[in-house]
Formats: structure tokens, C-alpha cells, sequence
């Protein structure tokens, strides 16, 4: 194809790359760079972790106090002392946490007396459900808004991108949440009130995956589905907005860094169409860039989740987060942070090994 | 950094636009002040920069002017007006408590602005001083402190500050602490950069080849430079920052009650918001209009600083 001829002719680090598989073997370059991947995904790992350890343990709420409440006597609050190891040497202290979140021990809620694990796993598939909702929202309607707006730039439709990066960076999404709730549930009663799912609904559907859109739909459950739809289909708006107003100035800014390419140029001269140029050269080039983009935003939306299923009562992370704010449960803090931090950098992860694999340029 | 010639013609009477202007700057102070006004010039050519400026403006005018602003207390119950809409008497209604909505949105500017000047204060001299040593000594000192702002910069900055604003206990005090621990890595990144660009700059190696020592070379020659642009940087991370701390003010983990914070007052307004919407609509707005200012402020001095990027 003659695109791609083009390409290759013009993409200069081809060359260098083939210099430097040159030198050393081409194995030992592959493997020096995994291990230094390694490396830095173990440390960042264990900044992580020490993170969480000194949201429990170095700062100064009492961790004792936490358990035991304020009146508490002194042999009561020396065993406490004891069996939270507070007496070991912090490295020490650290290394038990470590080795207890490497054996899936997050310790318990001091509300509830439940393991934390198992809270996690029951909650986690509700927000992912939602973050995902949110996402095909922001890139279904992100990206081509984006390119329309670069491939026409000062059309209506540029502004509008415009406002809506400016909107979605200045209003807080919980504001958003609580107004969408005003308008849509209380005043033209649109769309399904907070939680998951209407109670009366609740326990028909066994849960498979623990997304109730796909359970449901399995199950043929077309009722809980619908019911299940009108309650996601707010807060996953709103969410997906802000991935929108993203999303969409990234691959605006993205596309005319690419339209104002030499090669770009070539295309028109040879009287390829409007169309063509843009999806089938310019926007190519835009594809691996568009997933770092992506993976960066699944991370806002965690962020934003935390407060917009607050809003929504949406039993997910983010409330389980919450609560344990508010009861100042640490423990329940502290993993439901390490699963967020986990989850964001297990994504960031798997964006950059498809970043290598699909760049033709880091190959 | 252009070095001041001496002149022995000084510039003509002619005012304080002549000294702006004047082709040869005599000291340090007038290069500098000159530098201000030339990026002035170029800023006042955005209109929607200078619309955010003035919003800027005025919350530091409402928050300074507050008591003459309105008649109203923020704190004092008045249960007997409890949830009055809007009115005259009431520009905003009342909220809960029986509360002027106005006066608590007026008095709240001081909590923002409070949040502002505190966050920049500590976040901007830790990134900076993280950021050119770093960059300055390189090395060993570079990997490792490096290393840190990455795994800062790595995970989601709400979650983290409102895990340490959870481990320190509900305040303003402790949003401010939690918000600088998840808002300095940036600003390190940006001033470790400025660092590298100039370590190797000739007027660097004359100061150490007259012998001072790095620390002084670092805080006396190499701060100094990076100074202007983490301040630039702080002006287009603000908004973020305030959108942090009405969240974290929204969760209950801000300034406390009874004290007007404009995302508390969101939250408590959560309740009474399908009878009166009123109470939690002016907090919002409130938020989103200051945010608001410093993306366009921000959006500006980007345009000024590096006119090519972007648009």
C-alpha cells in the first residue's frame, strides 16, 4: 500500500534503531530493559506500600485510640500496643505489613470486624462496571469530537470542545452528581434513584461476573436489566463527561500535531480525499497515543468515582472508601487507597507494554 | 538573564513607562520588572485570561472586604428563617441553620484564598528545593529523589490526599498538609528540569570556581532562576488544587463546621437540596467560577510563556 511505503520511508528512527540492535545482542538489550521495568514497577510498588503504612501508622491519629476508643486503661491500650507490633522497630513494622498484603491480609475493619479482602473483592466489580460505562462514554463520544474539532478548527463544533475541557476542569464532578440528581431523578424522575439496582430487584440475578449489565443480560433477566440501566446510566454520564472533556482536547491536540505533517501534505497533493487523509493517515498515527491517554484517564476516573458514588450511593470503592473515612476505620482507608494505586498502576502497566508492542518506533 | 551594563546616561525624564521600556536595563530589578511587563503586554492580549484575572481579583477583594460585604454573621443560627428562599433580605435564601447562603459564600472566599496561599507557600519551596537538587547534583541523589516524585505522581492525587487527610484527622489545616503532600511532585519535576538547563551555564561554573559550596550555589543562583516558572506552574495546577479541596471538603474532611467552606456546604446542603435547591446551586457555582478563573489565567500565561505550544 502506498501509505504505508510513505511511512516507512519517512520514519527516521527505523534506521537508528537497526544501529543500536547492531552493538550488543539483541536479547541482552530486550532483557537489561524487562529488568529495568522491573525495577521500577517493585519500587513503585513498595512506595505504595509505604504510603498506606504511613497513613496507618506514622501519622499522628493514634492507631491504639482507633481500635480501642478514647477511654481505654493502660494494660488494655499496652496489649493493643503489642499486637499491632507497634512496639517492633518501624522497617520492622513495614516489612509485617509488606508480607502481610503479599499473603492477601489487609487486616480487618475495625467497624465491622470483616477481612477487608473480602470486602474489596465483593465491591470492586461495581466500580469497575461503572469506570468502564464511564469510559466507552468518553471515548465513543471523545475522540471523534476531538478530531472534528481539530480537522476543523474554529467550527462550532472547536468551541464546543473548548468549553467542554473548560467545564469539565473547573465544575466539581460531585456538584455535577448532586445537580443531575436534582434535575433528573427528583424533577422529571428520568432515571433510577442512588445504588446499584431498586430493591425490589435486588437477588434475582446470581452473580457471575459481578457486573449486573452483563449478569443480567446472561440470565436473559431483561426487567433487572432495564432496572439496573436506569441507574448506571446517570452517574456513568457523568462520569464518562469528564473523560469526555479529556479525552476529547487530547486527541484534538493529538490530530493537528499529525495535519500539520509533511506527509499529511503528500496525501492531499495526490488527491486523497478529506475522509481518507484523516482516518486512514492522520488518524493511525494518533491510535498508541490515544491508548496512553486512556489508560491515564481510567485513573481520573477512579478518582472522580470516589466522589460521585458518594453521591449516588453507589456501593463501590469509593463509598467503601468514604465510610471508612468517616468512621475512621484506617484499615478500610488504607486498602481500599492501595487498591485504587494498585489498580492505576497495573493499568499504566499494561498501556505501556501495548505502547511498545503496537509503535512501530519502540520496537 | 541579561547581566546590567553601566550606563552613564540614564534615561531621560519621561516616567515610569520609559524605565518599562528602556532598551538597557540598569540592575537586576528593573530587567526583572521589565520581564513582568513584557509578559503583561503579550497577556493582556487574551481576553478570557484577563476575564479570569479579574475573577482572581475579586475573590481576594470579597475575601479581604467580607464584613462590609454583607450584614449577615455566617456562623449564627436563625432557626426562626430557616430555609427561606431567596429573597431580598436573603440575596442567596438560608440554609439549614437559618444561615444567610450570601454571607457563608463571602466569608468561604477566606477559606479558599487561605487554601490557595497555603498550599502554594509549602508546595512551591519543596518542589523546588527537591527538584534542583536533583537536577543540580544528578546521580545517585537524582535516581533516588526522582524516584520518590514518581511514585507520588503515580497514583491518583484525591485518593492519596484523602488518605492522608483521613490519617491526620478532619481540618483545614490537615486538607492544606494532604493536599501539598499530593500536589509538590510537579512542581520538583518542572524546577529539576530548569536545573538541568542551567548547571552547565558558564556564570554557574564562575560561582563554583570561586568556590562556594553547592548549597549556596543551589539556593542563591539556581533557585532564584527556577522561581518564575514553578509560580507559573502552581497558577495552572490551582484549579486542580481547589477542585481537590472541595472534595475533600465535601467528604467532611476540610474545614470543619460550623466554619463556611464552600464544599462542606455542598455536602451538608445535600439533604435539603429538592426542597431548596438554593443551598447547595452558590456553593457550586462558587467553586466552578474560581476554578474556572485560573484554567483561564492558567490557559493565558501558557499562551505567553510558549507561544507556539498548544493552539
Amino acid at each position: 500500500m502506498a501509505s504505508a511505503d510513505l511511512q516507512s520511508e519517512r520514519d527516521p528512527n527505523r534506521n537508528i534503531d537497526a544501529f543500536a540492535a547492531a552493538s550488543p545482542h539483541p536479547i541482552l538489550i530486550t532483557l537489561r530493559r524487562l529488568a529495568g521495568r522491573v525495577v521500577a514497577i517493585v519500587t513503585t510498588l513498595l512506595g505504595l506500600l509505604f504510603l498506606t503504612f504511613s497513613m496507618g501508622r506514622l501519622l499522628p491519629a493514634d492507631p491504639v485510640l482507633a481500635i480501642t476508643g478514647a477511654e481505654v486503661s493502660k494494660e488494655v491500650y499496652d496489649r493493643v500496643y503489642r499486637e499491632l507490633g507497634l512496639d517492633q522497630p518501624i522497617w520492622m513494622q513495614f516489612l509485617t505489613y509488606v508480607r502481610n498484603v503479599a499473603t492477601g491480609d489487609l487486616g480487618r475493619s475495625t467497624t465491622t470486624g470483616q477481612p477487608i479482602l473480602s470486602d474489596l473483592l465483593t465491591i470492586f466489580p461495581a466500580t469497575i462496571e461503572l469506570a468502564l460505562v464511564a469510559m466507552v462514554v468518553g471515548i465513543v463520544v471523545g475522540v471523534p469530537l476531538g478530531i472534528i474539532a481539530a480537522v476543523r478548527r474554529g467550527s462550532i463544533i472547536d468551541h464546543i470542545v473548548r468549553i467542554l475541557a473548560l467545564a469539565g476542569h473547573s465544575i466539581p464532578i460531585f456538584w455535577t452528581g448532586l445537580m443531575a440528581l436534582f434535575i433528573f431523578y427528583a424533577k422529571l424522575r428520568l432515571v433510577g434513584a442512588s445504588g446499584r439496582i431498586d430493591v425490589f430487584y435486588e437477588g434475582l440475578v446470581t452473580p457471575v461476573t459481578g457486573f449486573l449489565l452483563i449478569d443480567s443480560a446472561l440470565q436473559g433477566q431483561w426487567e433487572v436489566f432495564r432496572n439496573a440501566l436506569s441507574h448506571i446510566i446517570l452517574p456513568g454520564s457523568i462520569l464518562g463527561y469528564y473523560s469526555v472533556a479529556y479525552i476529547s482536547r487530547m486527541s484534538r491536540s493529538f490530530m493537528l500535531e499529525q495535519l500539520g505533517q509533511e506527509y499529511i501534505l503528500t496525501a492531499k497533493a495526490k488527491g486523497l480525499g478529506r475522509r481518507q487523509v484523516v482516518w486512514r493517515h492522520a488518524f493511525r498515527n494518533i491510535r498508541v497515543q490515544l491508548l496512553t491517554i486512556m489508560a491515564l484517564t481510567f485513573g481520573g476516573l477512579l478518582e472522580g468515582a470516589v466522589l460521585i458514588e458518594t453521591v449516588f450511593g453507589w456501593p463501590g470503592l469509593g463509598q467503601y472508601l468514604t465510610r471508612g473515612l468517616q468512621m475512621n476505620d484506617m484499615n478500610v482507608v488504607m486498602g481500599a487507597v492501595l487498591t485504587i494505586g494498585a489498580v492505576f498502576l497495573t493499568i499504566n502497566m499494561i498501556s505501556d507494554v501495548l505502547y511498545r508492542i503496537l509503535d512501530p518506533r519502540t520496537r | 538573564m541579561t547581566i546590567p551594563i553601566e550606563q552613564t546616561n540614564r534615561s531621560e525624564p519621561g516616567g515610569f513607562r520609559q524605565w518599562l521600556l528602556a532598551p538597557e536595563p540598569e540592575g537586576l530589578f528593573q530587567s526583572s520588572v521589565q520581564q513582568f511587563y513584557q509578559g503583561w503586554l503579550k497577556f493582556r492580549l487574551h481576553p478570557l485570561g484577563l476575564v479570569g484575572l479579574a475573577v482572581i481579583i475579586l475573590l481576594i477583594l470579597v475575601a479581604v472586604a467580607a464584613p462590609v460585604l454583607t450584614q449577615y454573621d455566617p456562623i449564627v443560627q436563625d432557626m426562626a428563617s430557616r430555609l427561606a428562599p431567596p429573597s431580598a433580605e436573603h440575596w442567596l435564601g438560608t440554609d439549614n441553620f437559618g444561615r444567610d447562603v450570601f454571607a457563608r459564600i463571602i466569608y468561604g472566599a477566606r477559606t479558599t484564598l487561605y487554601i490557595i496561599i497555603l498550599v502554594t507557600v509549602i508546595v512551591a519551596p519543596i518542589g523546588l528545593l527537591i527538584g534542583t537538587c536533583s537536577g543540580y547534583f544528578g546521580g545517585v541523589v537524582d535516581e533516588i529523589l526522582m524516584r520518590i516524585t514518581d511514585i507520588f505522581l503515580s497514583f491518583p492525587g484525591l485518593v492519596l490526599a484523602l488518605g492522608f487527610a483521613a490519617a491526620l484527622g478532619p481540618g483545614i489545616t490537615n486538607a492544606i498538609i494532604a493536599i501539598s503532600l499530593t500536589a509538590w511532585p510537579p512542581i520538583a519535576r518542572l524546577a529539576r528540569a530548569e536545573t538541568l538547563s542551567l548547571r552547565n551555564a558558564d556564570f554557574i561554573a564562575a560561582v563554583r570556581l570561586q568556590g562556594a559550596s553547592s548549597m549556596a550555589i543551589i539556593t542563591r543562583h539556581i533557585l532564584p532562576m527556577c522561581i518564575p516558572s514553578v509560580i507559573v506552574r502552581v497558577t495552572l495546577n490551582m484549579a486542580g488544587i481547589i477542585i481537590t479541596a472541595a472534595g475533600l471538603g465535601f467528604l467532611g474532611l476540610g474545614a470543619q463546621p460550623p466554619w463556611p467552606e464552600w464544599g462542606a456546604m455542598a455536602a451538608t446542603g445535600r439533604e435539603f437540596m429538592l426542597d431548596s435547591p438554593w443551598v447547595i446551586a452558590a456553593p457550586g457555582i462558587a467553586i466552578a467560577l474560581v476554578s474556572l478563573a485560573f484554567n483561564l489565567v492558567g490557559d493565558a500565561l501558557r499562551d505567553v510563556l510558549d507561544p507556539r505550544g498548544g493552539e
